[in-house]
């Protein structure tokens, strides 16, 4: 599969999806993109015919309001029809903002207050070795989302009972709602304090490059000992560059219809 | 047969049995695992039973991720910071998430004793009650505790348990059959009902004794699960008394008191009375000198009781 035409596609779909209501997390919904799509096309060991399948790969993703990347990328797995895909926050939808594993066919954790699914990752990864079913666990955080404490009291915890089948990404776009991470309150340098934290460290100095991605997860895969946290370099809005270039206000965004065409021809 | 035993103990060893049987249940500490008398089980099950350190909110959300993968976790802490600390993380991770955690509480209210007014709970049955779909249970002995643990257990959903944690009277005897949803009707009655929980439950009983000398007939119901609370047990019992007073070990603000309110004002208004604690913080103290100061005594429910039946409407 060339992951490039397929990340593509995603992003097509992610810009419909919002489109349609005008509104939505646009700008944290396109940088996880090309790392869903690694995961969910190559690395996961999921049966989108059987969603709560025993002993399964999960991805828990803790960044919660990216719901709309993830429900683009479940629809084009199967696991649900890609027409629900337009009714996203719409009365009565199994498509919300924020992630919702009763929802949703395919959604392994309910997220959307920040830093619990990391926690709940790290619960999971803990699961899977006490039942011994080889699962592996991936989880998505933000860099934002990283000023949370629950994060680094789950990091350490991780760290600690060895999980090595804990695979966790930080998506780095470097932007908050309130502004640019750097400038409401710095969590860099990420690298040194996931590596103080007792965890292998992977940085993808380009986290929109999927065979980069590609690689980093393959070698997070045969780390027998730790957690492994893989800090993605990306850009909020990835992929479509009038919105790119608003950096934080891409958060949560109003989409005319004139924008929405605008954002989809670049994608074609 | 568990008279004189501390109610940690005998919770972990009824945990034991389960553990034993049953390889999903898990046990996840906050470095109270020596207070809440599980650290047994942390030995004897390595690999299920363990501690997070002191991280209450890592504690809650690695139960909910564990729930997420078919296990049932109790998690325990005392019990402001198993609710009022965590209680995003407890609605959302949790409850929201519709996942099967189990939360223990000890040390409930005043009988923290000499952690003080910052351990001392006044406000985690409010706290969690206004969570939707989380079942509150105050065990009132160990009788009524070792009934209570596998019903716990077979239920799917957040259950959190306001644990005593030391040695506690006795109030029910052998033939006590336990229903996590029902309340206990503990003596019948008819003039008063004495709605209690937790600790005063044993002080209610005391109470009715010593309004039995006056010639008043109390009838005493243990709300032991103050959320889903008994609808039909508290009308049927109001209906026939008259009037009641609720005895708790908690704020009246959002407690058993306002729990009972928001049943009788709706379905079969009498006057009510309330003894707990009155919207105070705790502080320092052993139970003789804190009862009293907090007038939680069996006296102070008599004279409630006395007061809710001069305002019944004759």
């Amino acid at each position: 599969m060339d992951f490039r035409l397929k990340a593509k596609e995603i992003r097509r779909s992610i810009i419909e999806m919002i489109g349609h209501l005008g509104v939505g997390h646009v700008g944290g919904s396109l940088s996880i993109v090309d790392l869903l799509v690694v995961l969910y096309y190559k690395h996961m060991r999921i049966d989108p015919k059987d969603p709560k399948r025993a002993g399964r790969d999960r991805c828990i993703i803790s960044k919660g309001h990216s719901g709309p990347a993830l429900y683009a990328v479940l629809a084009d797995k199967g696991y649900f029809d890609k027409s629900l895909l337009l009714t996203l926050n719409q009365p009565n939808t199994t498509l919300p903002s924020h992630c919702d594993m009763n929802l949703t066919p395919g959604v392994d954790m309910t997220t959307g207050s920040l830093g619990q699914g990391f926690s709940a990752a790290v619960g999971a990864a803990k699961a899977a070795k006490i039942m011994g079913d080889g699962a592996r666990i991936y989880t998505i955080i933000g860099d934002g989302e990283s000023q949370e404490g629950q994060i680094w009291e789950a990091g350490m915890f991780a760290a600690n009972a060895g999980l090595n089948n804990l695979i966790a990404f930080t998506d780095d776009n470097r932007c908050q709602i309130d502004g640019d991470t750097d400038d409401i309150n710095r969590v860099e340098p990420l690298v040194d304090k996931w590596a103080a934290f007792g965890w292998n460290v992977i940085e993808v100095k380009d986290g929109h490059d999927v065979d980069a991605i590609d690689k980093a997860v393959t070698m997070a895969k045969r780390y027998r000992t730790r957690p492994t946290m893989v800090v993605l370099h990306t850009i909020k809005g990835k992929g479509v560059s009038f919105i790119e270039k608003m950096g934080y206000p891409n958060h949560n965004l109003n989409l005319s219809k004139e924008q929405v065409a605008l954002a989809l021809k670049e994608l074609e | 047969m568990y008279e004189n035993m501390e109610m940690r103990q005998v919770f972990a060893q009824e945990l034991d049995r389960y553990m034993a049987a049953d390889r999903r249940i898990c046990v996840v500490d906050a470095d109270l695992s020596k207070a809440n008398g599980r650290s047994s089980l942390h030995k004897k099950y390595p690999d299920r039973a363990f501690n997070v350190g002191v991280a209450e909110a890592n504690m809650i959300g690695v139960c909910a991720g564990l729930s997420s993968y078919g296990m049932i976790p109790f998690a325990s802490s005392f019990t402001p910071f198993a609710t009022r600390r965590v209680c995003d993380q407890i609605a959302v991770s949790c409850a929201y998430a519709k996942q099967n955690v189990k939360i223990i509480g000890s040390d409930p209210g005043l009988s923290a004793e000499f952690n003080g007014g910052t351990h001392m709970s006044v406000e985690d049955i409010g706290v969690i009650r206004s969570i939707p779909g989380i079942v509150i249970y105050e065990p009132v002995d160990n009788t009524q505790l070792v009934q209570a643990i596998p019903q716990i257990i077979d239920y799917y959903g957040v259950v959190y348990i306001r644990m005593w944690r030391k040695v506690t009277p006795d109030v029910f005897g052998p033939d006590y059959k336990f229903d996590l949803f029902k309340a206990d009707v503990v003596n019948e009655g008819g003039d008063v009902t004495i709605f209690c929980s937790g600790m005063m439950v044993a002080k209610a009983v005391k109470a009715r004794e010593m309004l039995a000398a006056d010639g008043i007939d109390a009838e005493i119901v243990n709300v032991h699960t103050i959320k889903p609370i008994d609808r039909t047990t508290v009308v049927a019992s109001v209906r026939k008394t008259g009037c009641a007073v609720s005895a708790e070990n908690h704020n009246i603000v959002g407690g058993l008191f306002a729990a009972l309110a928001e049943v009788i004002v709706a379905e079969a208004p009498v006057p009510m009375e309330a003894v707990g604690i009155r919207d105070r913080f705790g502080q320092v103290g052993k139970l003789n000198f804190l009862v009293p100061e907090y007038e939680m005594t069996e006296g102070d429910i008599v004279k409630a009781a006395l007061r809710a039946i001069s305002r019944k409407q004759h």
